[in-house]
């Protein structure tokens, strides 16, 4: 039996937030976090938690297992179980709307700022903006994003000012956009990031890097930003 | 962009900036010091006297004093933005930081140029 640890708060009947423990048969299989909360599901209909696609590519289920920020539906019980026991909190640093369901408002906000779109102000082209595959390799590892929010809640920077560092999540999808070669606004989006908050309170601690499901490495992007911002203004 | 009145440069990459190259200024600063101690056990008032008044040696000095109040006033106007929630603690903070490092540059100035 695998003891299962799990935050629970419903802000209309709970004072405070407490931790329950539910005692699960997992057959012996080596189940998902997803498939664990899944059969929890049919023992208390009461609990809450996003899910969506159940294999890592919607980004819904995002939480705190043992600790260490995921994704429940790609994240085995033998990667994180230790002496028979799971922990489930939301991610950390974001307002709990219920369970492990958190509001995003302020992670999309941060996101928002970046400006995640092409913006090019020269004639749109008959067809379509070609780019030679060096151009396009340079958004690999960028583009694979799937705004889970692991990373940004893992970043104490974040903990500390989610209103004003928009935290790696969006620094990564910055420069996504810094780094394609359709995207003409790359003066304009640097100067946005020029302020002692927005990218400068990263202290490279590479939490971030640690906890992305996707394998990808804000740190390295934040630095690249950084590069961009020097020889701009050197 | 946020906007900020209170940190070194104004600037996120010009603090940044300084924050690094004053770090190499009192990494070598700590290093040269270490060294010289260490090849001089028995050093006499005279010998050190004689080191502070080379010029080289007192501008190397000064350079790594006024690296270490700007060091210290990023760093710590960093760190109270951090922690410090409340504005009138973080202000007050940030001025009694300032105030320190504007009363320790000053008098380090006159310690080593015996003005």
């Amino acid at each position: 039996m695998l003891t299962v640890s799990i935050y629970r708060y419903h802000p209309e009947l709970d004072a405070k937030p407490y931790m329950q423990d539910f005692q699960i048969d997992t057959g012996g299989k080596d189940l998902m976090v997803l498939d664990v909360l899944n059969l929890l599901k049919i023992k208390d209909r009461g609990l809450a938690y996003r899910r969506s696609c159940r294999e890592g590519v919607c980004g819904s289920d995002g939480m705190n297992i043992n600790g260490t920020n995921g994704l429940a539906c790609i994240t085995p019980l033998s990667k994180v179980v230790k002496n028979n026991k799971l922990t489930l909190r939301p991610l950390p640093a974001l307002p709990v709307i219920r369970d492990l369901v958190i509001d995003m408002d302020q992670f999309y906000k941060q996101y928002k700022k970046v400006k995640p779109f092409l913006l090019n102000d020269t004639p749109a082209p008959g067809i379509e903006r070609l780019q030679s595959p060096e151009e396009r390799a340079k958004l690999d590892g960028l583009y694979e994003c799937i705004l889970c929010a692991c990373c940004s809640t893992a970043c104490p920077s974040f903990w500390w000012n989610p209103d004003r560092f928009i935290g790696p999540a969006g620094l990564l999808q910055a420069y996504r956009f810094l780094a394609d070669s359709r995207d003409t606004a790359t003066e304009e989006r640097l100067a946005d990031l020029d302020d002692p908050f927005s990218v400068f309170r990263c202290h490279g601690i590479m939490n971030c890097v640690t906890v992305c499901p996707k394998g990808l490495n804000p740190t390295k992007a934040i630095g690249h930003i950084r590069n961009m911002l020097l020889t701009r203004a050197t | 962009m946020v906007t900020t009145v209170t940190s070194y440069g104004r600037s996120g990459l010009s603090d940044w900036l300084v924050q690094r190259v004053s770090a190499v200024i009192l990494a070598a600063y700590s290093i040269f010091m270490v060294v010289y101690l260490l090849l001089n056990p028995e050093i006499v008032f005279a010998q050190w006297q004689a080191l502070f008044d080379n010029t080289g040696m007192r501008i190397f000095s000064l350079m790594a004093l006024l690296s270490l109040g700007a060091h210290c006033w990023i760093g710590l106007w960093s760190i109270s933005t951090d922690y410090l929630k409340h504005f009138a603690l973080r202000f007050a903070f940030q001025m009694v930081v300032g105030l320190l490092m504007f009363i320790y540059t000053i008098w380090g100035v006159q310690l080593l140029w015996g003005l």
